[in-house]
């Protein structure tokens, strides 16, 4: 074992109160984590970065004793300050000894109050009658010492996304936790609200927790921590304090190559190819509802929708899909108004459409790859004839589909579920951009995918753009807006703002509309 | 502690003779219960694949009974492919028999080569428009199929009996609640001299080979199968999935129809209202040990059939129940999903000791 004695005083004067020796993890042939050695001190916020697939999950995992590591130990500092080894496989053992864990998708129970979400699960079991009173008094003062505010009454349904989140840290806090784990607590935030949860994070630390923050955002992590490990492909790639990184030689630790930012050509814009004219949709919820809104693309245009989810990109992605039909107002595709609104008749007007969901709006998972290729196209002469499937055609398209968009996969006749995120997404992409489109919606399309992934899905968006399509971009990435499209859009309550063009647009000011407040001139409603 | 994990490709080959081992399996458990009963258990199985393999008429017999749990299990097949979970067969099978009953008594006439259709069409409607009814209300309203379903099922008997009691009661049935024969014209050829097996056998095996070409190789095909595996995913691609379902609930109630049909034109040649054993309880059956796959459909039914047919020897000869063919039928459906289970995951024993790592990783847990 490699790492030095962790109970000899570290680094900074910290005490370690965690300690990763040597974890080694394989599920099959994929060492998940090998040998990771990782030390977090008192009051410290160690950021984890990695692209997916590096061994952040599995590692966290272990250290929740969700998996029971193949080799190496989790140490946690007990009451005396002495590392003592954690049970393996416990979740239970890492909750007594003080690991609170901030899930991405947030486990809440939405119907029950904030309050009762905190103190669920710790109240006796056989006990009559509640005792609410000094739990309660409790998290008052734990919120007042932390400065998370949250109103403990509400029912958690009506919470903001934030407000959630808060209830989550306080959840763990409550709990006595001592180590917070949180796992990318920022990809549903706006800029503001992820500031915020810094500034607390902060002044937690302050106050002696230890925090474990994990993301694959670069300048988040610059803005946060103290200390960087970075993971790549199970190992260890790299570990440095914050102060004086890098960031250019963290992504390269990250990627284990130069990742260039995408290539812009310059593009002629042509015909409008999307028209809304004050288009309105009465949804079930926010997410679903846009009122009054006027968007127009144009050929070779990328425009980019930044917003918060939940704030009607579903509603203008179901439009753009032929899933939603608007109430009020007129939409047209490339010049010719709407009729039907449905997705196959999209797909048949040059619409490629992109989901949100890859996983379960995207592809079949039972059935092959090569099927999953022609599912949007089932009428093509190519792929049948009189009703019966063409299979050697079949598998002529998904040869040349697997090779042009580089899908790693066992063959045509896999199935789709045994793909990663980033090559599902190839997939999707194979199956829709390659019949020259008009109009190419992509919804949220890098989510989840790693750096290597992301480059790729830009790559084809821009090429697309370049071959004459244009691009409606919705994404919650304000990195990847600014660095793809033409022109930025915000979506705030079911409203669309302009906000000008996407190079060197002023992050704060459209972080600002994402979150409402708009300085420019709004129709009144 | 036991864990179980996902396993990454399942061969036909390995999912048909996984389903094989289980039906044994079954047959290894039923000898508890039948050495219970005090019967040697090897003459008891030996009685019961004579009772349906041993001479032309037992094979014959086992034939004419496993024709109507072809018929069903397609129907089972087909609606479950596309989740549509129909566990109204046993009533669309009588509305089937009503229908051939209603129009092949005398009401119509004409010769063979147009009553025989004749009684099959209109069997396949009534049992289609029963299964129209609750296909509707799901993709209408999302009612939940297998409660209108199978409601409908106490719904359609009871119509039967009440019709059996007035408008179809044979006036020359000395009193018994059953129909008019079946005119000769329609119904269907014997296959065998003196034997009851019957042209429906050789129906239902044309339409298990047609059903098995729609679902592999056409593009409606296609579009079931995307649909029931995935019904945002084939709505987003563009797949018409509620046409699809529609579709899919009349071919479902068609086939269940035409097994009542069959029964009333092929077998017994009027309609009572104890015509069917469970052939549409049976047919769920024979369709999940098929694993859905109409050309496997045919094979379980087979299977079924000689359960049910030789375990009627067995009793006969040695005095134990018949009761134990539903038994070991049912041992079989468990055996099978389990082991469809065990194809599809692998199982990991975990040993839990901090100095001894141990393999493997839970189910959706990664």
């Amino acid at each position: 074992m490699t790492a030095a004695d962790p109970n000899e005083p570290g680094r900074a004067a910290q005490a370690t109160v965690l300690s990763l020796a040597g974890i080694t993890k394989s599920f099959g042939a994929l060492r998940a984590n090998d040998g990771i050695d990782l030390n977090v001190g008192r009051g410290e916020i160690l950021a984890l970065l990695g692209e997916n697939g590096a061994g952040k999950t599995t590692l966290m995992n272990i250290l929740f004793g969700h998996y029971v590591a193949d080799e190496g130990t989790v140490s946690v500092a007990g009451p005396d300050g002495r590392l003592q080894p954690l049970e393996p496989g416990s979740p239970q053992a890492a909750l007594d000894a003080g690991i609170g864990m901030v899930h991405q998708h947030f486990t809440l129970a939405e119907n029950l109050s904030a309050f009762d979400n905190i103190v669920l699960g710790t109240e006796p079991v056989f006990s009559l009658r509640r005792r609410a009173a000094g739990p309660r008094r409790q998290l008052e003062e734990l919120m007042q010492q932390s400065g998370l505010g949250v109103d403990l009454d509400r029912r958690v349904d009506s919470l903001s996304v934030g407000e959630k989140q808060r209830v989550e840290i306080l959840k763990a806090l409550y709990r006595r936790a001592r180590i917070l784990v949180l796992d990318e607590p920022t990809a549903v935030l706006t800029p503001p609200e992820a500031d915020s949860l810094f500034e607390t994070l902060k002044r937690l630390a302050a106050d002696g927790l230890s925090v474990i923050f994990i993301s694959h955002k670069l300048h988040e992590v610059l803005a946060v921590s103290d200390r960087i490990a970075v993971l790549r492909g199970g190992r260890k790639a790299g570990e440095m304090p914050t102060a004086g990184a890098d960031r250019r030689s963290i992504a390269e630790l990250m990627v284990g190559r130069d990742v260039p930012a995408p290539a812009r050509a310059a593009r002629m814009l042509g015909e409008p190819v999307l028209e809304l004219d004050s288009v309105s949709v009465h949804g079930s919820d926010r997410s679903r509802t846009l009122l009054g809104v006027s968007l127009t693309v144009h050929a070779g245009e990328i425009v980019g929708i930044a917003g918060v989810s939940g704030n009607g990109q579903a509603a203008l992605a179901g439009l753009a899909a032929g899933l939603m039909t608007p109430a009020e107002g007129s939409m047209r595709l490339a010049g010719h108004a709407v009729a039907n609104h449905a997705p196959a008749a999209f797909a048949r007007a040059g619409v490629a459409r992109i989901p949100e969901d890859r996983h379960h709006d995207g592809v079949v998972g039972s059935m092959t790859i090569a099927e999953n290729l022609i599912v949007e196209r089932l009428e093509d002469p190519a792929i049948q004839r009189a009703g019966f499937l063409d299979f050697a055609g079949i598998r002529r398209n998904a040869e040349q589909a697997i090779e042009a968009y580089d899908v790693r996969c066992p063959g045509p006749q896999a199935q789709a579920r045994l793909l990663s995120g980033g090559n599902i997404q190839k997939l999707i992409l194979a199956r829709v951009l390659d019949r020259d489109p008009k109009l190419v919606l992509a919804n949220q399309p890098t989510r989840g995918l790693d750096l290597g992934a992301q480059a790729d899905v830009h790559r084809r968006l821009l090429e697309a753009a370049e071959g004459g399509a244009g691009v409606l971009l919705i994404s919650e990435d304000l990195d990847e807006l600014t660095a793809v499209s033409d022109r930025l859009v915000v979506i705030h309550n079911g409203e669309l703002t302009e906000a000008g063009p996407a190079e060197g647009a002023d992050r704060t000011r459209i972080g600002l509309m994402m979150a409402g407040h708009d300085e420019t001139e709004r129709p009144a409603a | 502690m036991i864990r179980f994990e996902p396993r990454e490709n399942i061969s036909r080959l390995n999912s048909a003779g996984m389903r094989v081992a289980a039906g044994l399996l079954a047959l290894v458990l039923a000898a508890i219960p039948i050495a219970a009963a005090g019967a040697p258990v090897f003459e008891a199985y030996g009685l019961m694949l004579k009772g349906a393999f041993g001479s032309v008429f037992a094979f014959s017999e086992m034939l004419t009974r496993a024709t109507p749990l072809i018929f069903t299990g397609l129907a089972a097949a087909i609606a479950f492919r596309a989740r549509l979970w129909n566990i109204g067969l046993e009533g669309q099978l009588y509305a089937g028999a009503l229908a051939a009953v209603a129009v092949g008594t005398g009401a119509v006439s004409g010769p063979p080569g147009l009553m025989v259709p004749l009684v099959l069409i209109a069997g396949a409607m009534a049992g289609a428009l029963v299964m129209l009814g609750p296909t509707l209300l799901k993709v209408r309203f999302g009612a939940d199929e297998v409660v209108t379903t199978l409601l409908l099922n106490f719904v359609v008997i009871l119509f039967v009996q009440m019709m059996l009691e007035g408008t179809f009661k044979d006036p020359m049935g000395m009193g018994w609640p059953q129909s008019e024969p079946i005119v000769d014209e329609a119904a269907f050829p014997k296959l065998v001299e003196r034997m009851r097996l019957h042209a429906g056998l050789l129906m239902a095996l044309a339409a298990a080979l047609i059903l098995h070409v729609v679902i592999a190789r056409t593009t409606f095909g296609f579009r079931i199968r995307a649909a029931g595996e995935n019904d945002a995913a084939a709505r987003y691609a563009g797949i018409p999935v509620t046409a699809t379902l529609i579709k899919v609930g009349l071919i479902s109630g068609a086939l269940a129809g035409i097994a009542g049909v069959s029964e009333v034109a092929g077998l017994k040649g009027y309609l009572t209202a104890d015509l069917s054993p469970g052939f549409g309880y049976a047919g769920i059956v024979v369709a999940m040990l098929a694993g859905l796959s109409p050309l496997g459909s045919v094979v379980s039914a087979i299977f079924i059939a000689t359960i049910f047919v030789g375990a009627d020897s067995m009793s006969r000869a040695l005095g134990v129940s018949s009761y134990l063919a539903d038994l070991i039928v049912a041992m079989a459906l468990l055996c099978v999903l389990i082991a469809s289970f065990l194809a599809r995951y692998r199982i990991r024993r975990i040993v839990r000791h901090p100095t001894e790592p141990a393999p493997g990783a839970s189910v959706g847990n990664s």
